[in-house]
């Protein structure tokens, strides 16, 4: 069936004209509505706009034109401003608003002819590990619907996983993209800080926020961020190094490749989540890569660092959010104050308000010295750490989360809980560093996620990593009962 | 040296005491332009002192004199451009998206007697 073919797979066939981009784009969308009603994944669906969008990319190839992704269909999470689309980053503060320009990435996927079927459901601002946070209400994950698809990008991860889309867009502050890949089984990059453009995504900590993609396969995720990498002189911190040719390295032998084995990431670690990752370590040896043993010291700081900067990153970025230029505005304010205050405390919701509470916390006069400055040497501690570790090995291994999927609302009542889900997560935002999560097998009948970090600017070596070991496994072809 | 191995981290902060004052959130709300409402206030006195506290694990770390860090990448600096004009008005775009506006200027409740 269509749905299961990979982006280049289906490429071939629309090159050939075998199919048309209108034919795939409606199986797309009749899969959507058929089975987005048990999971919630999105927050718009802009079908109209995806059939005249496909008819274009058909026009385009009937006149010669190919592409890697012209005529693909794929999903933007609601955190990427799309011109003229409601852009709601799962919150009542932004309900109303509509985007008024493109994000860099989705003028790029527009410009390659992707066809936008919607806008994915996510945590409000990006804030949760569950997508139990989004006003639009949670998302289920399509492997078992009373578990949370994990979060911030859960609508995107869930979308991808039942094949409603070949990909989706993402964004990981501290793990939000790998977290919810690996809960429910899907591939999830994380690119390097800077390497895909920030401007148009809505800023929640804009030091360790990055755009990646979901996708059903190291490979296809290489073709997406071929399209999504790349210098944008908008945003001030994109980096201007040379895109690598990402498919290209994907066929590279990992003979001799060290792998590093993060003493942290095992210590404690649930015996049957141990199991799969040693189990993926042989994959790898007998590959031909080496794996030796490296340590983090600084690494159990991650948690606390991050729930420190990114708070006081938040606090600062959404104190755009006033009620006088875009968004939700209080009825009937009394007094400038007034208008701010019911607006922000109307607008946003539970989990928002207290990270920007902590965040104002840290950062005000008496604490910023305890608690901010010294989240940013802690952050500097654990950068080190990972710099030192990247002088032995080319890359380091380890799982991407602690357990599978959750039980919807499990952990909505102790926020510090929730936030230890990112445990394994966070280090690679704290350092820019890049990460993917490929599926490496079931825990309770529940997909379960291996996460690979390497070096900056290092996606090709990930990507074929990721990609050898799944020549080598099937993981990443198991879909969801119901999905198939 | 720290050190809470991973596994001890739930264990760790599984603490009752508050750490803030309902005084200290009002303080802090105010600070961030929030409006709490009567019934939240005792939700987040109570969730914030456990973040807090959880943070305050930092304290044992020790940082001596580590030069704080506030960008991923090293060797970043604000790039410079051409100064010509590169962006045209787009002021009826943006201000769609607006609340109220009156004669393109945006409206609030009076600040000024």
């Amino acid at each position: 069936m269509l749905h299961n073919l990979s982006i280049g797979e289906l490429a071939d066939r629309l090159s050939k004209r075998q199919i048309s981009s209108v034919e795939l784009t409606r199986h797309c969308l009749e899969r959507i509505d058929r089975l987005n009603p048990a999971l919630n994944a999105f927050i718009t669906l802009t079908a109209e706009r995806a059939l005249k969008d496909a008819a274009a990319a058909d026009a385009r190839m009937a006149s010669g034109e190919k592409g890697p992704l012209l005529g693909i269909p794929l999903i933007h999470k609601d955190i990427f401003c799309t011109d003229g689309v409601k852009t709601s980053c799962g919150s009542r503060m932004l309900d109303n608003f509509i985007a008024p320009y493109d994000a860099t990435v989705v003028a790029r996927l527009k410009a390659a002819g992707t066809v936008m079927l919607g806008k994915s459901n996510m945590d409000e601002f990006a804030m949760g590990s569950s997508n139990e946070t989004s006003y639009y209400g949670p998302v289920k994950n399509p492997w078992d619907t009373s578990k949370v698809p994990g979060g911030s990008s859960g609508g995107s991860a869930a979308a991808t996983a039942a094949r409603m889309a070949p990909f989706a867009t993402g964004t990981d502050t501290g793990g939000s993209i790998r977290q919810p890949a690996a809960l429910t089984g899907v591939t999830g990059l994380k690119p390097t800080y800077g390497r895909v453009s920030r401007y148009g995504l809505i800023a929640f900590a804009s030091s360790l926020d990055q755009a990646g993609v979901f996708a059903r396969s190291a490979g296809d995720a290489a073709a997406v961020l071929q399209v999504m990498a790349g210098f944008d002189p908008r945003d001030s911190t994109s980096v201007d190094v040379p895109v690598p040719d990402y498919s290209k390295a994907l066929g590279e032998p990992l003979k001799g490749l060290k792998i590093g084995l993060l003493r942290e990431f095992f210590d404690g670690l649930e015996p049957r989540n141990a199991a799969l990752i040693e189990e993926a370590l042989n994959i790898y040896t007998g590959l031909g890569a080496e794996t030796r043993e490296v340590s983090l010291p600084h690494l159990p700081l991650s948690v606390p660092t991050y729930y420190v900067v990114a708070p006081a990153e938040c606090s600062s970025n959404l104190s755009r959010f006033d009620g006088v230029r875009f968004g939700y505005r209080c009825s009937n304010p009394q007094d400038l104050m007034d208008l701010y205050k019911r607006s922000r405390g109307e607008g946003f919701g539970a989990e928002v308000k207290r990270r920007i509470m902590t965040g104002t916390y840290v950062l005000s006069a008496g604490y910023f010295d305890a608690y901010y400055l010294k989240a940013q040497k802690a952050r500097r501690l654990i950068t080190d750490d990972f710099r030192a570790a990247f002088e032995k090995v080319d890359l380091v291994i380890g799982p991407t989360t602690p357990t599978p999927a959750f039980d919807i609302g499990a952990k909505m009542n102790d926020p510090v809980l929730m936030y230890l889900n990112d445990i394994y997560t966070i280090g690679a935002n704290l350092a820019g560093l890049p990460g993917v999560s490929v599926p490496c097998g079931f825990v309770d009948d529940l997909p379960m996620g291996l996460q690979l970090i390497g070096p900056h600017f290092a996606e090709a070596t990930l990507l074929n990593a990721a990609h050898q070991y799944q020549q080598a496994t099937d993981w990443h072809k198991h879909a969801p009962r119901g999905y198939e | 040296m720290l050190w809470l191995k991973l596994r001890e981290l739930p264990r760790t902060f599984n603490t009752q005491a508050m750490s803030l004052t309902r005084q200290d959130v009002e303080k802090i709300a105010h600070l961030a332009r929030l409006s709490i409402s009567e019934q939240e206030m005792p939700v987040y006195v109570s969730s914030l002192s456990r973040i807090v506290d959880f943070v305050d694990e930092l304290s044992r770390a020790e940082t001596g004199d580590v030069l704080p860090m506030a960008h991923p990448l090293d060797g970043q600096h604000q790039r410079l451009r051409a100064d010509a004009v590169t962006e045209t008005d787009h002021h009826m775009k943006y201000q769609a998206n607006a609340p109220a506006v009156s004669a393109g200027l945006y409206v609030v409740p009076r600040v000024i007697e």
